[in-house]
């Protein structure tokens, strides 16, 4: 008997924009004073109220073109009716029946080796108001439970996946991937320590019996992850946990009400949260308060008009032009968009895309690990690095040399002097990093060392290639900027003749 | 002679020539209302000093030579649901009872732009749901042309402290008949405009489809200076219509020609007093002898505006009122087990039995299975009864009737009666449900003394059109000068 795992994912994103989504309140993640940034229409205050913000309902359709929604010409707002103390209006304005966006479909790389893909439909994207936050007495009196409504109408925008997802994995990377997209948008700062992206996801398994049917097993939903490999291991121990239930009860989707589990991150375990039947009846209503919203395509043209390059398309350009491996450039992809026009810059300066993938994904990713600093505050800017890896394509100097260069510009830098292209050469010049590949210069120097080194030379003849290597190293020390490989070829030839 | 009681062009009149001071019409209003409206009721909040400070600071502003508002100077009463800085907005209900707003609604924006003297505030049903005041928690508000009887609902308050002289203006809100019934009861003029003219930015809302703010006077001049000067787009109020403010005051006394006024049969059906209805027929032939012309028009779908209100109305309220839990402001129970219990007993003590009634109402009208039935279908009820307005003012620029279908009962009459109390708005409802705009004009008597409105609707943004008709009906009956005197 085997099993398939079928997962759907909600995400709420919350939009970067400076005011929240219905007042002018700004939108700003801010713990340390609570309901500092309050008015009376997110405080609910009777007589307030909402005006839509346009500038969140424009980031939200941006989300959904990258999305490959469809965009209806007409959706309206409408409350979603609940009581709890994060919620003063004790209604949520959201989109029920009429959503901004709906129908897409979000590809993703499910095999970073073999480059494999995989479409996730998208049910919907719509928009809609977060709620406060409760602060709940941490010493358990339960008498000191307190409200911020700081978060209170921060515009949102919650997308509903398809049960597309095969795996915790894909699960995973689904939301890299719309991580990254939603970075390269810039729609959000998808930062998930501050609940700027938030995800549930509903689980259930495809049961293949002996006897060739296929049993659905009811629908769990995970809440309260808050990383990506905790949602990747939540599911991962919710499809085990699902089977042995499945294998004891034989509970099936039918028949069965769909429950709510939480992730417990400490002990690595979903615990039973309510019974999705007790759940209020929201008794959405089309929100008075708002006019509709009627979407004029010209207005839809002009924000796919403004839309910068989507990842994936970007990844498979920049493959296309520099044939790099599937890693490499989900390296360069994954680090966001400047990362990936810092590459750019270096690839297209140089004209030796392998070159500027080393140098890009590893000197300047470690260095930037090193320092805590992201790629626009990195000190050597993408001309200086191409400027110094075309020395390397033009041979003029080793890539040793152009790794002290690399470490003498960062050394400089911290010292205030910022790295700019002619320190190159003076660098070069000041340290003799010059290539040398002159044999007429080479050759005595060479003849000298293996004069000195006879073991190593007769170890040589005798058939260990390796014995060479500290040769090289010494002739290297001799004359800096000479081209080890030059220098390999000529000792090699000496020994063998 | 008192100021009190004097027309509200007139109090204009004598403001504009510096023949009276702010301070001196202030003075005998506040006089009017501590001699009188302990037997009235009109008030929750008044603050002499307050008062006085403001009309003192529009006296110094007029003597400094510095531009002066509209409503200099005028004495303007407010219903106690839109929101006032540092002044309490009860809504009449237990609910609010210590609820003093952080922030001043667009009308009194507006009125403190135009340098109008707020009074105070006046009394209403409980979160405007009642069509005699009734339902305030904190007052009875008695009819001031006899003081057995209901002003009327749920503005009651506004109308009454017109008709007792107290206030030469006063603002309104009617989301099924509020203003018109109570002006019509009080004998006073009453405007609903159109949904949207005013900005309904800070005004609790009960209904927000509905509700609209509107002015309420003693003469068509001050109806149309008070409209004049709330009115306008407001970025606040998505719902607020960005369309210039035509001058109301300055064109009102203009007569209507070729007036073609539009008589409903349905206007005119079993239930209908018959002094109303020989009333309301006088007014119209009034018209008549001005050069109108008179049409009979259908509004077929009257029949159902009084259902399709009662699922419309309390639905949104369900929902409007659903923050008031106890959390944030407003009251919460001093004694509760748990979260959802302080949330059912807060709310269980601090609203009336006809705002419950109202929740449970619309909480039942939007349950799932249900909503299809019941809401949904109003609203598309909602647009025939809309489509009968539409069609008719294809025909005629205005339609006259009756506000309401009796004078102003007896208080107590209809407390166990809800189904009853609902019917007296049978004729105003139509107008909210369509948006259109509608006055209520004093336009007779009873045999025991009480006032009969006529009601005039016109087609959306048509104010002016009212009002002008309006006037042109002043000039030629003396209704809306009969003034109520106190005997003592």
């Amino acid at each position: 008997m085997g099993y398939t795992t079928v997962i759907g994912l909600e995400v709420h994103v919350q939009l970067l924009t400076n005011s929240k989504l219905f007042c002018g309140c700004v939108n700003r993640f801010n713990p340390d004073e609570p309901n500092s940034q309050t008015c009376p229409v997110c405080l609910g205050l009777p007589g307030a109220l909402p005006v839509m913000n346009e500038h969140a309902f424009k980031l939200g359709v941006k989300t959904a073109l990258g999305l490959s929604c469809n965009i209806p010409s007409f959706t309206k707002w409408d409350r979603k009716q609940y009581y709890y103390p994060d919620l003063p209006k004790a209604y949520q304005i959201s989109q029920y029946d009429l959503p901004f966006s709906e129908d897409g479909v979000f590809e993703i790389e499910t095999n970073s080796e073999t480059g494999e893909t995989k479409k996730i439909g998208i049910i919907r994207a719509h928009l809609e108001e977060d709620a406060g936050k409760n602060i709940h007495d941490e010493k358990g009196r339960g008498n000191d439970s307190q409200v911020d409504l700081n978060r209170c109408g921060t515009p949102l925008v919650e997308i509903v996946t398809q049960p597309d997802l095969r795996s915790a994995k894909d699960a995973h990377i689904f939301l890299e991937e719309l991580r990254t997209m939603l970075t390269y948008l810039e729609v959000s700062d998808c930062n998930m320590q501050e609940g700027s992206l938030r995800c549930d996801a509903n689980i259930n398994l495809h049961v293949e019996t002996d006897d060739g049917h296929v049993i659905a097993t009811p629908i769990i939903e995970i809440k309260n992850m808050n990383s990506f490999r905790a949602v990747e291991i939540a599911l991962e121990y919710e499809e085990k946990r699902q089977y042995e239930v499945w294998k004891k009860t034989g509970n099936t989707l039918e028949g069965s009400s769909k429950q709510t589990r939480g992730w417990d991150a400490n002990r690595e375990i979903t615990f039973a949260q309510r019974e999705k039947e007790d759940v209020s009846d929201y008794r959405y209503l089309p929100d008075p308060d708002l006019v509709p919203v009627i979407v004029e395509e010209e207005f839809v043209q002009s924000i796919r008009d403004e839309m910068c390059e989507l990842p994936a398309d970007r990844r498979k350009r920049l493959q296309a032009m520099y044939q790099l491996s599937n890693y490499d450039i989900g390296v360069v992809i994954n680090q966001g968009p400047e990362f990936a026009n810092y590459f750019e810059t270096v690839a297209k300066g140089c004209g030796d895309g392998k070159q500027a993938t080393n140098w890009v994904t590893q000197d300047i990713l470690r260095e930037m690990n090193e320092r805590s600093v992201g790629i626009n505050e990195f000190p050597i800017k993408p001309p200086v690095l191409a400027a110094l890896l075309t020395k390397i394509v033009a041979k003029e100097i080793s890539v040793t040399s152009a790794r002290e260069i690399f470490n003498t510009l960062l050394t400089d830098a911290a010292g205030g002097d910022m790295p700019i292209i002619e320190h190159i050469d003076e660098i070069i010049k000041e340290k003799g990093l010059a290539m040398v590949s002159d044999t007429g210069q080479l050759d005595g120097v060479i003849e000298t060392i293996l004069a000195n080194n006879q073991k190593i030379a007769d170890d040589f003849r005798g058939g260990k290639q390796g014995a060479i290597g500290p040769l090289i190293g010494q002739v290297m020390k001799e004359v800096k900027g000479a081209d080890p490989k030059t220098v390999r070829q000529m000792i090699i030839e000496k020994l063998s003749s | 002679m008192s100021l009190a009681g004097r027309s509200a062009q007139e109090l204009f009149s004598l403001v504009e020539q510096g023949d009276v001071s702010s301070v001196e019409i202030a003075t005998d209003h506040l006089d009017a209302i501590e001699a009188h409206d302990g037997q009235v009721g009109a008030f929750l909040h008044v603050d002499r000093e307050e008062v006085l400070k403001q009309a003192t600071a529009v006296d110094e502003k007029r003597a400094s030579g510095q531009p002066i508002g509209k409503l200099a100077g005028l004495p303007v009463a407010v219903k106690d649901l839109l929101c006032t800085q540092g002044v309490p907005t009860t809504c009449a209900s237990k609910m609010l009872e210590n609820f003093v707003p952080p922030y001043d609604a667009h009308v009194i924006e507006r009125l403190k732009a135009e340098d109008a003297v707020i009074l105070g505030k006046t009394n209403m049903d409980e979160f405007a749901m009642g069509s005699s005041t009734e339902n305030s928690a904190f007052k009875r508000t008695c009819n001031p042309w006899n003081l057995a009887h209901t002003p009327g609902g749920s503005s009651g308050g506004a109308a009454a402290a017109v008709a007792a002289n107290m206030a030469p203006l006063s603002i309104g809100s009617d989301t099924g008949g509020s203003i018109r019934q109570p002006a019509s009861y009080c004998g006073v003029l009453g405007m609903k405009p159109t949904y949207g003219r005013v900005s309904r930015y800070g005004l609790v809302a009960f209904a927000s489809s509905l509700d609209q703010i509107g002015p309420l006077s003693n003469d068509a001049f001050g109806t149309a200076l008070l409209l004049e000067a709330i009115a306008g787009h407001d970025r606040r109020d998505s719902t607020s219509v960005n369309e210039p403010v035509p001058n109301y005051s300055q064109t009102v006394n203009e007569p209507l020609s070729g007036l073609k006024i539009g008589i409903a049969k349905e206007h005119f059906v079993e239930g209908l007093d018959s002094e109303v209805e020989a009333a309301v027929k006088t007014a119209i032939d009034v018209y008549k002898s001005l050069g109108a012309e008179i049409c009979e028009i259908e509004l077929p779908h009257t029949k159902y505006a009084v259902a399709t209100y009662y699922l419309i109305a309390p639905s949104e309220a369900s929902s409007n009122l659903a923050r008031y839990d106890g959390v944030h402001y407003g009251r919460r129970a001093e004694n509760f087990d748990n979260m959802v219990d302080m949330y059912a007993a807060s709310r269980g003590e601090g609203f009336g039995s006809e705002v419950k009634r109202r929740i449970m109402l619309g909480t039942y009208a939007l349950s799932a299975g249900y909503y299809d039935a019941f809401y949904l279908k109003a609203l598309k009820v909602r647009r025939l009864i809309r489509e009968d307005f539409d069609a008719a003012f294809e025909k005629v620029d205005i339609v006259a009737g009756p506000v309401c279908p009796n004078p102003a009962f007896e208080l107590g009459a209809l407390v166990d009666d809800p189904l009853a109390m609902y019917l007296t708005d049978i004729y105003t409802i139509g107008g909210n449900l369509a948006g259109i705009p509608g006055i209520s004009v004093p336009a007779g008597c009873s045999e025991a003394g009480l006032p009969i409105g006529l009601q005039l609707l016109a087609p959306p943004m048509a104010e002016e059109r009212l009002l002008r008709a309006t006037a042109m009906f002043e000039r030629e009956t003396d209704w809306h000068t009969q003034r109520v005197s106190f005997g003592n």
